[in-house]
């Protein structure tokens, strides 16, 4: 355990979003994969301020921005889609094919 | 680099310059374990089996995320990853970002997301296949991240203490207000331009005709 531990609990976090984003047909799971990656991060984050000599505590601060953004990032995504499916009339993103066609 | 060295105000004249706990004088221990463990075999290494149990809910809730089919199960289980997350912060000595990750992840976003699922899903009837056709791809290449990712913070020689180092509350407060004061502005810059960004997005064509 230790630093490595959180590490690695990280990592896969950040797997399972990447893999949700990248194979998930639904425009809110990928939204809502896209909050896994950035939590994966904070951890990974915290867990360096916690074990490593940071200076300031530079990676609680930097958790906390993070957490802003993706407050940010999550208004502005879920208007975007609610905003495309009440267009398009549905949630999947495969179906969202216009300028292929 | 001429500036205050992080962490560090600088010294204001007239200002009474309020010592922030150092670090090294702050607490060296797990915030949850026994600083003498009792000898014996049942001894259990607490912060050890918090630290498993948040992990399984962690990535049991982040698994159940993209694998479950409906969406609104994909949430709660959203709720449960973030739940456990807040707790290896505590478990890490960071009770702010714990705190912080409870309001903003739990109790703001996640509710968000609930709302957005049903103003937009169409009840749950005949639900549609969860996976594009890339799916195995996707699972492959995730792996090979994961693998790569998994093996630098394995091989990597971190240095790293022992015991954690937990986060005085003192001092991260006027860190955010002296070395990262000109982020935290910008930060509510970017929260002004989202509000008015998914207010504008959000609206309804026909508001705007009853407008003019």
């Amino acid at each position: 355990m230790g630093l490595e531990g959180y590490l690695i609990v990280s990592t896969l976090l950040f797997g399972i979003g990447a893999f949700g984003f990248l194979a998930r047909r639904n425009a809110i799971l990928m939204l809502i994969s896209i909050e896994l990656m950035l939590n994966a991060v904070n951890l990974s984050l915290v867990a360096f301020n916690a074990y490593l000599p940071v200076a300031a505590n530079a990676g609680a601060i930097f958790a906390l921005m993070v957490m802003a953004v993706a407050a940010a990032e999550a208004t502005v995504g879920l208007a975007l889609v609610i905003a495309i499916i009440r267009t398009r009339q549905t949630a999947e993103v495969d179906e969202y094919s216009d300028l292929k066609d | 680099m001429s500036g205050p060295m992080p962490g560090q105000c600088p010294p204001r004249s007239g200002w009474v310059r309020i010592e922030p706990a150092s670090r090294d004088a702050s607490v060296r221990t797990r915030p949850f374990e026994h600083a003498n463990p009792p000898a014996g075999a049942l001894a259990l290494d607490i912060s050890g089996v918090l630290f498993v149990l948040l992990a399984i809910g962690v990535l049991g809730g982040g698994l159940a995320v993209v694998t479950l089919r409906n969406i609104i199960h994909s949430a709660i289980a959203m709720m449960v990853c973030f739940g456990s997350l807040a707790g290896m912060y505590a478990l890490l000595g960071a009770p702010i970002v714990a705190a912080a990750q409870v309001l903003i992840y739990l109790g703001a976003i996640s509710v968000l997301i609930l709302f957005a699922i049903m103003l937009t899903q169409a009840g749950d009837a005949n639900l549609p296949a969860p996976f594009h056709r890339q799916g195995p791809i996707a699972l492959v290449v995730t792996l090979a991240m994961v693998a790569i990712i998994g093996w630098a913070a394995l091989a990597t020689d971190w240095g790293a203490q022992a015991a954690v180092v937990a986060v005085v509350m003192q001092a991260i407060a006027q860190a955010l207000f002296t070395d990262y004061a000109l982020p935290f502005e910008v930060i509510s810059l970017l929260l002004l331009a989202a509000i008015i960004g998914a207010i504008f997005l959000a609206r309804r064509p026909e508001e705007d005709e009853r407008a003019n």
